[in-house]
């Protein structure tokens, strides 16, 4: 009995050991309680436990389970391709390909990446930790996850709860910015129709972006070529098989790697320190900015189209797919309930992902 | 003159609340169609009469599809 004491955790625990516990118990409880992204928070909030559980060696380097999760998965950058396959699969890219000037609107939200980078500087982080920081303006998970194990590993739990957090908080945090940005008159405007896509051009589009794209950025490659293979599944309806798998078993065997090992990177002595709560102040600030700037840009564009834009999609650039389009729309419905903003929305919405893969992807060039 | 009842989004039809010769209102709410784990509730475009009812509950429609036709007063 004395044996199995001595080699127990018991004596390992520290104050600092039980706030982290805490952290994990506060976002199992978000996940189950109140439903904030439970396919992410629910494993990192139990991730974050064990991380803080001494002597388990579960992420010992070379030996524990979770550290060969975090590594192969994480580190290898395996994890966030191949989410994007299937994000590719679940993405329509008509409304973009319709209306290409809403790409703008895309890259526009992108704003509050950049911004929150020069602030994230200001104060004393590094130009790495500062790129990581910002990304989380971009709203897509994978991306701050592959972009942090890239140039701050020792961020990834900080920002990647950040980022997961702030998205299931878009509901609360765009509609503010979305009505003081906006005029009632604004809010109203009912967008025209736009055209019907073909199936060729939805064909073409994943195979000539592509090129397109990593020509300019190649750093963007395991994303983008990911992403955008996955739509080549979707819209070429001849690998029904493959596009499901991608979609349904192999997303959620992911998410379900993802987010154990993103919790347990948080140990207390990684996550305790000042420096995460000015994360955490940043990606709120980064999550505003970009916000406000696509509803910006979208009444910027307004001045120079024929078809009035509603202003509202711009707060879609953030590419928190679907949920930043379906506030959109419930804002839109506020004013007059027959103005049907989502699918207008997701043109801003699914642009946006390319827009933060595309950051991503610069960052990655400049600074690794 | 008739106005017609648009699918705005791709989904699946999942609540009915008018039928044929149903007196409306503007605003009343005809459908609710499910998409991208949201349901989207659309409503009726005029006062006035339910001319005909394309879809029934269960269907799925494509965007821009004719769910109904309002014989508006």
């Amino acid at each position: 009995m004395g044996f199995l004491f001595q080699h127990s955790g018991l004596f390992y625990i520290t104050p600092q050991i039980a706030v982290m516990w805490l952290i994990g118990f506060v976002l199992i409880y978000l996940a189950i309680a109140k439903d904030y992204e439970p396919l992410l928070l629910l494993p990192i909030g139990f991730g974050i436990v064990l991380a803080n559980l001494p002597l388990t060696h579960l992420m010992q380097p070379d030996e524990g389970l979770i550290w060969r999760f975090y590594h192969y998965g994480i580190q290898w950058e395996i994890i966030p391709p191949l989410i994007f396959l299937g994000l590719g699969v679940l993405t329509d890219f008509g409304p973009i390909i319709a209306r290409p000037s809403l790409i703008f609107l895309g890259a526009g939200a992108q704003a509050g990446v950049y911004l929150t980078f020069f602030a994230a500087m200001a104060f004393g982080f590094n130009l790495n930790e500062a790129a990581t920081i910002g990304i989380i303006g971009g709203a897509d998970g994978p991306t701050t996850i592959f972009l942090a194990s890239a140039l701050a590993p020792h961020m990834l739990g900080a920002c990647a709860v950040a980022a997961y957090s702030y998205m299931a908080l878009v509901p609360v945090i765009q509609p503010p910015v979305m009505k003081l940005l906006t005029t009632k008159k604004e809010r109203l405007i009912k967008m025209k129709k736009s055209r019907k896509v073909s199936r060729l051009e939805k064909l073409l589009f994943p195979i000539i972006s592509t090129v397109v794209i990593l020509i300019m950025i190649p750093e963007a490659a395991p994303l983008f070529s990911m992403l955008m293979l996955g739509n080549l599944f979707k819209e070429s309806k001849v690998v029904e098989r493959l596009a499901s798998s991608a979609k349904n078993e192999l997303m959620n065997i992911l998410t379900i790697f993802l987010g154990i090992s993103i919790g347990a990177t948080m140990n207390a002595e990684v996550f305790l320190n000042p420096k995460v709560i000015l994360v955490f102040i940043l990606g709120l600030v980064a999550f505003i900015v970009s916000t406000g700037a696509g509803i910006i840009l979208a009444k910027v564009m307004n001045l120079f189209v024929k078809d009035k834009i509603n202003p509202l999609i711009g707060a879609a650039g953030v590419s928190a797919v679907p949920m930043a389009a379906r506030v959109v729309h419930k804002v839109g419905s506020e004013e007059d309930k027959k103005n049907y903003l989502l699918m207008f929305a997701m043109g801003p919405n699914v642009a946006g992902v390319i827009g933060t893969v595309i950051a991503a992807g610069i960052f990655l060039t400049l600074l690794k | 003159m008739s106005e017609e009842i648009l699918a705005p989004l791709e989904g699946k039809v999942v609540k009915l609340n008018i039928s044929i010769g149903d007196k409306v209102e503007e605003d009343q709410e005809a459908f609710v169609i499910e998409a991208m784990k949201m349901e989207t509730e659309v409503y009726v475009p005029c006062d006035g009469t339910v001319e005909s009812v394309m879809v029934k509950e269960g269907d799925e429609v494509e965007e821009d599809a004719v769910m109904a036709v309002i014989s508006c007063e």
